[in-house]
């Protein structure tokens, strides 16, 4: 009998953390991962672990997320290097509006400072001199997501969770039957990230391809995690390409070098163009960067949903099926947050932070 | 800046050499690209003490004036068929009509313990490093490995003054002279064998000897041989060891050209015209399999032909091209590996030389992919050229993540480069 | 043997003189041949493949750091600096 108090359908850092919570909270757990544990977007991420204040209730996930996070801070397997972020602005309307981004940060039990450009320069040396206000969030930090995600799913088989490698092929009354034929008894959730709609195809979902590149070592190059301040208008904004700056000091003394957004792109290649665009774009803020030697680029897709927030809480017109997946590029941040919220409501505990935001019935009719 | 011609040629060893000169000779406008300061690749690699071999003199004399030679042109990325190199000074595009590869082979370098002290290098490394200068003279050099390459490796190294020790072949005797006994087909090898021979009087050459073992506490101080009759140790300077050769397919794989992988190490895909499987692109010598010299000369004429669209001359070469290859069946035959050498690394013989990753940290890894995302193994500067190859040939999986750029690290300023718009050539 | 001209650099601030042609991995082999970087764990490493495939023997040229000294040739007045 294969009777379970949670399945949990996929092992990217997502799933893992659902995985890792559920089996902390003393349930009987599965877990249903094919491929390599948190290879999915999970691999492809930059591990940034940070709060973005454009949307109130992705503040609240983050916030609940980022105290998570703070337990894996000794964790050798996480690799978490406390950074900070450093958001710059390429405008003066960028730089009018960072008084308000510190005060929102700040109020939702954050800290971030502002920088005026001599603060800028003695921070972060290799910024373009012409660059003149920023804003600073000390206490944030960049983690190894893939490792991460196996030790939390190494962490929950110690609890006695049971890891399948078979991939899920449809979701039946009361489980889940694999690929074997083999049926999984109990209640399903669905952390399956880009792959989503191939099991809850009523969830709106696209594929959001991004292009990373990472250097070789150059210790001291760089200090901080920056990014303009103008990124979050590329991560939501919801049509076209886009590229953004996203620098990121690796532990190693790498510099990883991101970043892009593109919807409709099947082709999982590295695109010359788009890794030459993001580039240049990379360089108008920091032109030493120029020099550095990239050692490997590589893509991934994002999960996005229609309002770029993900889907946590139950799938409507389904007993004991829920989902936690559509994460776009803030799943590594937001993955310990989501699954707390999901096991609240699975509990029936009192919700972390107001599910409302999330709940999968807002794509629905 | 975008460059424009007829062929690009990449490689600038004998197949790429012989391909550029004879797509020259029809007319091509034929641009060669070496990623070194000289043409002669690796096996007519300029020596500063030294003059090259009479083949490579006039090979490289018949390319002077009639093709554009671009040596420090490392071609790190393609967009379709255009390709981006890098130079020392900037970024340089190449479309061309027709893409040569002659990206030609590197050494086989297995792990063993002691393998990353300063000291050991590759067989064909020592030799490269002798002809760019390196000082050997009265140093101690102990040559191993597989394959003909031994021979001429210790005689470049004692024409540099070392005192080459003794050469170890890991095949046996028996199978060393099964490959000497065939050696009369290829008149050439058999000279150059004689020669080497020659230069060597006095170096003691055994078969069925391989190195277990390199130590040394900062540097290498002696290796531990072994052979039937057991196992001792020798003190010396270097340890010149190679396997044998790998071909270079990267650039190919990130062209989309199709592989064949019927062999633990891949080789490019290409027809009798050595036509690979994206139009347009052709590929000559070891890239498509390991058989030394003389196929890649003619291969690489073969290549030149075509390109140069005289494909009744490309097809007068096949003959040639089918005796050529046949050596190296028998190299493969006769040299091939003892089942032991792929037990040599422990658990704790670092296999990723780039990040310092220990074999035993690869347990339980399934793939190249997975042992990157765990171990960090093949994710620093080499791109996994030297462990991945290691591990395939170990048995352990396959080189993963071939068709991505950068094809050799790359400043970001040259990745940076594919965004400026075509400028248009104004015609004459 | 045949004649030739020489150039003169510096490998880790020490007067070097090379045959012209050299790379800068003969160089600094006059000077430290056993440890032209550090691998990350700290170990020391030297030039393996000779020929721009291992990245072992990368230096600092002229500032510019992660260099193959193998694949560079030496000119007059070149600073060379090992260890990364």
């Amino acid at each position: 009998m294969n009777g379970y108090d949670l399945i949990v359908v996929g092992a990217g850092i997502v799933g893992a953390c659902c995985a890792d919570e559920a089996a902390a909270a003393g349930l009987r757990v599965a877990i249903v991962e094919p491929a390599t544990v948190g290879g999915g977007a999970t691999a492809c991420a930059m591990g940034h672990l940070v709060a973005m204040d454009d949307d109130p209730a992705e503040l609240a996930l983050a916030r609940l997320s980022l105290q998570a996070w703070e337990a894996f801070s000794e964790l050798p397997e996480a690799e978490f290097s406390r950074c900070g972020t450093l958001w710059v602005a390429a405008s003066a309307d960028e730089a009018a509006g960072i008084a308000a981004r510190v005060a929102r940060i700040n109020a939702s039990g954050g800290e971030a400072h502002a920088l005026d450009a001599q603060q800028l320069r003695e921070v972060e040396p290799a910024l373009a001199p012409d660059l003149c206000a920023g804003m600073l969030a000390p206490r944030e930090a960049v983690v190894y997501p893939p490792r991460m995600a196996q030790h939390l799913v190494r962490r929950a088989c110690a609890r006695g969770a049971a890891l399948h490698r078979r991939a899920v092929q449809r979701l039946g009354r009361g489980g889940a039957v694999l690929d074997d034929g083999s049926v999984l008894r109990g209640p399903v959730l669905v952390a399956t990230g880009c792959a989503l709609p191939r099991l809850l195809p009523q969830l709106p979902l696209r594929p959001r391809k991004g292009h990373l590149v990472i250097t070789d070592r150059y210790p001291g190059q760089l200090r901080h995690q920056v990014l303009e301040l103008g990124y979050a208008d590329s991560a939501h904004g919801s049509d076209g390409s886009s590229v953004a700056f996203n620098v990121q000091p690796r532990p190693t003394g790498q510099v990883l070098v991101g970043s892009s957004r593109e919807f409709d792109v099947d082709d999982a290649a590295v695109s010359p163009p788009m890794l030459a665009r993001m580039l240049q774009r990379a360089f108008r803020f920091m032109p030493a960067l120029r020099e550095l030697q990239a050692i490997r680029a590589w893509t991934g897709f994002r999960p996005a949903t229609p309002d770029g927030r993900p889907y946590l809480g139950a799938v409507p017109g389904h007993a004991d099926l829920w989902v936690a997946a559509g994460h776009e590029g803030l799943g590594v941040t937001t993955a310990p947050g989501s699954a707390r919220l999901l096991l609240d409501l699975i509990l029936g505990r009192t919700p972390a932070i107001d599910p409302a935001p999330y709940a999968p019935s807002r794509v629905l009719p | 800046m975008v460059e424009r011609c007829d062929v690009a040629v990449i490689g600038a060893g004998p197949a790429g050499l012989a391909a550029a000169r004879t797509a020259a000779g029809h007319g091509a406008r034929v641009l060669l690209l070496d990623a070194q300061p000289r043409c002669g690749g690796q096996v007519w690699r300029h020596d500063v003490a030294h003059r090259a071999p009479h083949a490579a003199r006039s090979a490289i004399r018949a390319v002077g004036g009639k093709v554009d030679w671009r040596p420090h042109h490392q071609v790190v990325a393609a967009d379709g068929r255009r390709l981006l190199a890098e130079t020392p000074e900037g970024a340089v595009a190449i479309e061309a009509a027709h893409v040569v590869l002659a990206t030609g082979a590197r050494e086989l370098l297995l792990p063993f313990p002691g393998w990353t002290l300063p000291g050991v290098t590759g067989a064909g490394g020592l030799q490269a490093l002798a002809k760019q200068g390196w000082p050997l003279a009265g140093k101690r050099v102990l040559v191993a490995g597989s394959g003909p390459l031994l021979l001429a490796a210790a005689a470049t190294l004692r024409r540099h003054g070392a005192e080459v020790l003794g050469i170890h072949e890991q095949a046996s005797a028996a199978r060393v002279a099964a490959f000497a006994a065939q050696l009369w087909r290829w008149p050439a090898r058999a000279l150059q064998a004689a020669r080497l021979r020659a230069a060597l009087t006095g170096v003691p050459y055994r078969c069925g000897s391989f190195v277990r073992r390199a130590f040394g506490t900062t540097q290498l101080e002696g290796v531990e041989l072994h052979d039937a009759h057991g196992t001792r140790q020798i003190a010396c300077d270097h340890l010149a060891v190679g396997y044998g050769l790998v071909p270079n397919i990267e650039l190919a794989a990130l062209l989309g050209c199709a592989l064949d992988h019927d062999t633990v190490h891949p080789r490019v895909q290409a027809d009798e015209l050595l036509r690979t499987s994206v139009p347009g692109v052709l590929a000559a010598g070891e890239a498509v399999g390991v058989a030394g010299l003389a196929a890649a000369r003619i291969e690489g004429a073969l290549a030149g032909h075509v390109a140069g669209g005289n494909e009744a001359a490309a097809r007068a070469l096949r003959p040639a091209r089918v005796r050529a290859r046949r050596f190296a069946a028998l190299l493969a035959r006769q040299f091939a590996l003892d089942p032991r050498l792929r037990a040599l690394a422990d658990a704790g013989t670092i296999v990723c030389r780039c990040e310092d990753v220990p074999l035993a940290a690869l347990d339980g890894c399934v793939d190249a992919r997975s042992a990157r995302l765990v171990a960090r193994c093949g994710m620093g500067a080499c791109q996994g050229r030297i462990c991945g190859a290691a591990l395939a040939e170990l048995g352990r999986f396959p080189r993963g993540g071939l068709r991505r750029p950068p094809l050799f690290p790359a400043r970001l300023a040259t990745l940076a480069a594919f965004l400026q718009p075509t400028i248009p050539e104004i015609e004459p | 043997m045949t004649a030739h001209a020489s150039v003169r650099l510096q490998v880790d601030g020490q007067p070097v003189e090379v045959p012209e042609g050299a790379s800068v991995a003969a160089a600094v082999a006059r000077v430290a041949p056993t440890r032209f970087r550090d691998s990350v764990h700290g170990a020391p490493r030297a030039p393996l493949c000779g020929m721009g495939v291992c990245f072992e023997c990368r230096v600092r040229i002229d500032g510019r750091v992660q260099l193959r000294a193998c694949m560079v040739p030496v000119r007059e007045g070149m600073q060379v600096d090992t260890h990364g």
